[in-house]
């Protein structure tokens, strides 16, 4: 992909910054879609329809409200400092975009096939912190500030847990690329790393169980990282609004949603990547079945976004069906539980791989 | 001027103008957002010459580590927004001597320095040089940095817990 385009326009710059585009596209689309679908999960665990005027059962509800957002008015209030308040959605929203670009959707299509890959998605989601406290300070509201810090506070306690699960996976496939990770697991979907990544022989069956409790620690803490009940304390409507976006409005308020609902889908892929062959098909390809190329990739993507929003709808579900935890909860599951699990799963499994 | 010096020129100066912007600025808490621009922009430079696996520790643990806790350290005292910050000049002569010693030490590092200048290969990726190298060569100083790394942990632990009773 990046190949082809240095080709068209000459420049490896211009080549590389019109590679995100796509990105950028798919991200807004997915969200447009993604609330849609938590909107129609919520009616219908609930016994209710959901919306269902605009468009074929509401589709295209989120369209007429993301107009709708664009024509409000940016309110800024007095006592805000302005200058980061009107930045700091943009911080979030662009290093949340910088993550995806890691991300391979198919074969042909990675933003960049850097060799730091989950190495810069950890550092990234950890930097959306600071864009979080910028908002939640500019606004010059307590129930903000209260979001913004239980956020942070959340975020980097439970990105312990996330790295040490993602240094086990990279002991595991000895790379840190994501590209590299996903070629790791082709061909057959007992190369996957649930069950028990790419290696054949004794090492493999003894590995099945500890990816396992790898791959619940990590769609926990990745979980708790995206602020998602039952870990939406930054958020929780009952006592702080709205949280660190209390005071947004209009654009400036949807930025905030649109990285949200990005992170819903990177921590959904980081785990397909991981654990479930990334883009790769359980089955073959129809397209190699029928000889032809171009097909593939496209499969490729669609197995990568059909599993990608699996997890996203398993955070949906989740959402309906557990009540918030407490602060204190929030931080025994994290220190009490998921570290030590972790830091014993990576020991085992160091062990298990050396053998 | 290829694209790429134009970027290096962009790094440098939000690098350079957010680290004067950190100690120029009247409120503390923007000194830290300044901050954020700063580390961000000595990370772009790191990726122009070819460390990604050091660009992205810098953002690591620079921006989601030391910024964030700075910040927390700021917001969480309080009355430190309605300081007073000094910034005007108090002792102008010990400050130029000072600056002096500092600018004729890095300015002869520079000069006496034999510095590669023929072109080498640009290496593609430097982590798995850099992980080999850290159980090799350096393997007692990061062994050491561990180990203190976990008295920091432990110390600050027991601090905390002393707190609570």
């Amino acid at each position: 992909m990046q190949n082809y385009l240095i080709e068209i326009f000459g420049s490896e710059i211009v080549a590389y910054i019109l590679a995100t585009v796509p990105v950028l596209a798919f991200i807004v689309l997915f969200v447009l879609f993604a609330v849609w679908l938590e909107r129609k999960v919520s009616a219908h665990m609930q016994d209710r329809l959901g919306p269902m005027r605009v468009g074929w059962h509401g589709v295209l509800q989120t369209l007429a409200d993301f107009l709708k957002l664009l024509q409000k008015e940016d309110i800024i209030a007095t006592a805000n400092d302005k200058a980061l308040f009107n930045i700091a959605p943009y911080v979030v929203f662009v290093t949340t975009l910088a993550t995806f670009t890691m991300l391979p959707f198919t074969s042909i299509f990675i933003g960049s096939n850097a060799d730091v890959g989950i190495f810069f998605v950890l550092a990234f989601s950890g930097a959306v912190v600071a864009g979080i406290l910028m908002a939640g300070w500019a606004s010059n509201n307590k129930y903000s500030l209260y979001g913004s810090l239980r956020s942070a506070a959340q975020i980097v306690s439970y990105e312990i847990p996330t790295a040490l699960v993602v240094l086990t996976m990279i002991m595991l496939y000895g790379t840190m690329s994501l590209g590299e990770i996903t070629i790791a697991q082709t061909s057959h979907f007992w190369n996957w790393g649930i069950f028990g990544g790419p290696e054949l022989g004794l090492a493999k069956i003894l590995l099945v169980p500890f990816m396992f409790v790898a791959f619940i620690i990590l769609f926990i803490s990745t979980l708790a990282e995206s602020n998602r009940t039952p870990f939406d304390l930054p958020e929780s409507e009952s006592e702080l609004v709205a949280g660190f976006n209390t005071e947004y409005s209009g654009i400036k308020f949807s930025m905030f949603f649109l990285s949200e609902f990005a992170n819903m889908f990177l921590i959904g892929s980081i785990l397909v990547i991981f654990f479930f062959g990334g883009y790769n098909s359980p089955f073959g390809y129809l397209g190699n079945l029928l000889g032809i190329e171009w097909l593939i990739p496209i499969e490729q993507l669609l197995w990568f976004l059909g599993k990608g929003m699996f997890f996203v709808f398993v955070d949906m579900w989740l959402r309906w069906t557990l009540p918030r935890v407490r602060v204190d909860q929030l931080m025994t599951i994290c220190w009490k539980y998921l570290i030590p699990y972790a830091f014993f799963n990576l020991l085992i499994v160091g062990l298990i791989l050396l053998i | 001027m290829s694209i790429y010096d134009l970027i290096f020129y962009l790094f440098a100066t939000l690098t350079i103008v957010s680290a004067l912007m950190v100690v120029s600025s009247d409120n503390i808490v923007r000194s830290a957002f300044y901050l954020l621009a700063t580390f961000f922009g000595v990370s772009g430079i790191y990726v122009l010459l070819g460390a990604d696996f050091v660009a992205v520790t810098q953002i690591m643990v620079y921006i989601g580590g030391i910024l964030i806790l700075l910040l927390f350290g700021v917001m969480l005292t309080s009355n430190i927004t309605n300081v007073e910050i000094k910034k005007g000049t108090a002792k102008i002569l010990p400050a130029v001597i000072g600056i002096g010693i500092l600018l004729g030490a890095v300015v002869s590092v520079m000069t006496r320095t034999k510095w590669k200048i023929h072109l080498t290969e640009i290496p593609q990726t430097t982590s798995f040089e850099l992980g080999k190298l850290l159980i090799t060569d350096y393997v007692l100083v990061f062994e050491l940095l561990g180990i203190l790394l976990l008295i920091a942990l432990i110390g600050a632990a027991s601090m905390a817990r002393r707190e609570q009773e």
